[in-house]
């Protein structure tokens, strides 16, 4: 992880503006944040604060209202930039393609040689675990795998940014704890940039090397706290006592916002 | 999306415009327009002969109605109920609703003879599959975890069938009453065309037989005027019921 | 519990028993209808030595073929321009809703004014049936489109094109396919309408020939033919729909 900034937000806010009947809605902001290259940063805050609207900004599906988004140094607006992967909450893998054809998807697109392609969705696919289900369709797959089918068309594609938002969010904790781990060894084996969103606070914890605490709408960072993990780490951390401190550090941070989020005094 | 009245506005206004260029276009041999059309139609509505054609079709669409509905609801709630009878069933009602029916009238009259019955049965088998099929949808729909629930608070069938059945079926099964009294109309005026003596059907028919343009025109503004003021009135109200669902 | 295709068949052969039975047995009066074995009789016969047979067969299949091949096609199309343009939808929906209650057969002598008697209006006749439950579904299969593949599709920098044809079409495709079973009924039962009122050529008009001449035997013979040919039609769509909603959806 060097010192390398490679997405750097400033003064980022997203307003809904006013429309039949509904006031403006400031949404977001202002944030800044800097993400350092192959660096894994967590993301957590109440409900509705704002992270899938900050992520989609970061990847350029939206537009900021103000501020600015910069990746690799060049403006992030209207569109992708190249090399960058994103997994969303909802299943997005392709009902009418086998779990091969959905990963190879984006490949395809892109030019590749027939060769190359069966290399790297072969690579992915066994680094998935999905050996076994190539053929299969995803109607056939658990809401886990079905992710994994996701993150494989995403890690086949090499992007040097990887923006994940609430992808273990309908999925059971044991299975959410294994998903994290696997994230972890993808982000090790590209030696991507990772953000992610999550509820979680624990997975959070575990997963990243820095975790920026949102506020209540509209979201701003309240604290980005590091947590000083070894780059190998696995989900038995959650065994070291640090880990517990780290956690209850993050609650204590996020536990006023949350009840203001759900009305709550 | 929300329907502006202006929209209305807007979509009347081209269509008579539409009407008014066709009429330019093909001659008063084939069409009318619109403005003479509302004449005729003024001059029908004052006339005994009218009214005694309009009382015709009301009651053989009222009794296809009645067969169509009540049948449609009954034996789809039945088929929609049991997993196995939606299995057999559904695909063969499915064909039967596909299947051109206008080619069993000759059948219909033969053995019912001209008359109200062949009417009456013409238009319920129009409208009967509609309703049952969308009621087969709604039970079929129907989240398992709503009858659970009920199972778990202990619920009488009748009590289950009015708190949860109804309110989560309902608002399917309303759209398949309201395709299902369109279709009837439709099955009972095309009834009329072939074999009856009365009804605005039979009026149509001879209006069509001397090529009686602006008699033609103006039946036809009325029966469109007639279905589509039905289908509003009952889409309001279904668009209730699915608002009040939410 | 054997499976549901083989209780169907056995509905069905219950159902022509009973009425064979309840014809020959006189219950229904040979005026009216004759045992489905006659039907079947009277087809074959029908089929091999009537001299009309096979060209009024072609007409009417060639027009029921163009018409669904229009319906769908237009309808697709128009359903793709209509969902584009919010505004347009808006001012159309009370229309697309209201279609099928509308006596659209009305319009039939208007299309003979404007295309003559001939193929044309019997062709429009089944398109102008199939064709808005055809717009119907379009609209209704783009809507139903998760927002997330639009999302994957940006990510991936497809462009607009791609994105409509690889991914919008296919994850579109199980509801449009309900739309084009619907739309193939709808534009056949089009065609032998106006083939009934029309009446120059076709098995339509060879069916109200034989009902005017109180010819029971091709009548049914032809009447049969029809059923079937729409049966067979809608099973073979039935059933490819139900295969990719196997493929799709999980039991």
């Amino acid at each position: 992880m060097t010192n390398d900034i490679q997405v750097a937000l400033s003064e980022v806010t997203r307003v809904y503006p006013a429309h039949s009947g509904h006031g403006e809605v400031h949404a977001l902001g202002p944030v800044d944040l800097n993400l350092r290259r192959g660096e894994f940063v967590g993301i957590v805050g109440p409900s509705g604060c704002g992270k899938s609207t900050l992520l989609e900004i970061v990847a350029g599906l939206a537009n900021p209202t103000t501020g600015s988004v910069t990746f690799e140094g060049v403006r992030v607006r209207n569109q992708v930039p190249d090399g960058v992967g994103v997994v969303f909450q909802e299943d997005a893998s392709f009902p009418w393609l086998t779990v091969r054809d959905n990963v190879a998807f984006g490949l395809r697109r892109a030019g590749v040689n027939e060769a190359e392609i069966n290399r790297r969705v072969d690579h992915a696919i066994a680094f998935m675990g999905l050996g076994a289900f190539r053929r299969a369709y995803p109607s056939q797959l658990s809401g886990g795998m079905r992710q994994r089918v996701c993150i494989a068309r995403t890690l086949v594609m090499r992007p040097r940014l990887i923006l994940l938002d609430e992808p273990f969010g309908a999925l059971d904790q044991q299975t959410r704890l294994l998903m994290g781990e696997e994230l972890l060894r993808l982000w090790r084996e590209t030696s991507a940039t990772v953000m992610l969103i999550t509820h979680a606070l624990d997975e959070a914890a575990m997963l990243s090397d820095r975790v920026a605490v949102m506020s209540s709408r509209p979201g701003r960072f309240i604290d980005i706290l590091d947590t000083n993990w070894p780059r190998d780490r696995d989900s038995r951390i959650v065994a070291d006592p640090r880990f517990g401190q780290f956690t209850s550090k993050l609650w204590e941070l996020i536990r006023e916002e949350s009840k203001k989020a759900m009305g709550i005094q | 999306m929300k329907q502006r009245w202006w929209d209305y506005v807007i979509l009347v206004v081209a269509m008579l415009v539409l009407w008014q260029v066709a009429f330019y276009m093909v001659g008063p041999d084939a069409i009318a327009p619109p403005l003479e059309t509302v004449q005729r139609l003024g001059t029908l509505i004052t006339q005994d002969d009218f009214w005694n054609n309009a009382k015709a079709t009301g009651i053989a669409f009222f009794y296809a109605c009645v067969l169509a509905l009540v049948g449609g609801l009954v034996i789809g709630v039945a088929i929609g109920s049991s997993k196995m009878a939606d299995e057999i069933l559904s695909p063969i009602l499915g064909t039967l609703y596909s299947i051109p029916k206008i080619v069993l009238y000759p059948v219909i009259l033969l053995i019912f003879g001209l008359g109200l019955s062949a009417k009456v049965v013409f238009g319920a088998i129009h409208g009967f599959f509609p309703v049952a099929l969308f009621a087969i949808g709604a039970i079929r729909n129907i989240p398992p975890v709503l009858l659970r629930t009920g199972r778990v608070m202990k619920l009488s069938w009748l009590s289950l069938a009015r708190t949860i059945l109804l309110p989560a079926a309902g608002p399917e099964i309303i759209t398949g009453l309201r395709m299902g009294f369109s279709t009837t109309l439709l099955g009972t005026l095309i009834g009329e065309l072939f074999a009856s003596n009365a009804g605005l059907g039979f009026m149509l028919m001879r209006a069509m037989d001397i090529d009686n343009v602006p008699d033609i025109m103006a039946l036809t503004l009325l029966l469109f005027l007639i279905a589509t003021g039905a289908n509003t009135i009952i889409l309001a109200i279904e668009h209730h019921v699915h608002a009040f669902n939410k | 519990m054997r499976n549901p295709a083989f209780w169907r068949l056995m509905i069905l052969v219950g159902g022509v028993l009973t009425i064979e039975v309840l014809c020959r047995s006189g219950v229904v009066s040979s005026y009216s209808m004759i045992p489905p074995s006659q039907m079947v009789v009277a087809l074959v016969d029908m089929i091999r030595h009537a001299d009309w047979f096979w060209s009024d067969a072609r007409y009417t299949f060639q027009n029921i073929a163009v018409a669904i091949l229009l319906s769908i096609v237009l309808g697709f199309v128009i359903g793709l321009i209509i969902h584009a343009l919010p505004r347009l939808r808006r001012v159309l929906n009370p229309v697309l809703l209201s279609y099928y209650s509308v006596p659209t057969f009305v319009f039939y002598p208007l299309l003979v004014v404007i295309f003559g008697i001939g193929p044309s209006s019997l062709i429009v006749m089944g398109a102008m049936f199939g064709i808005v439950a055809m717009i119907s579904s379009t609209l209704t299969a783009i809507d139903r489109i998760p927002r997330v593949y639009g999302k994957v599709a940006r990510v991936g920098r497809m462009s607009g094109w791609q994105t409509a044809i690889r991914i919008k079409l296919p994850a579109a495709t199980p509801r449009l396919f309900t739309g084009l079973t619907l739309a193939v009924a709808y534009s056949v039962t089009g065609v032998i309408a106006g083939e009934f009122i029309i009446a120059t050529a076709g098995l339509g008009r060879q069916l109200t020939l034989s009902y005017n001449e109180f010819d029971s035997a091709t009548m049914y013979g032809l009447i049969l033919l029809i059923l079937i040919f729409a049966a067979v039609i809608n099973r073979f769509l039935q059933s490819w729909e139900a295969r990719i909603y196997r493929r799709w959806y999980r039991k």
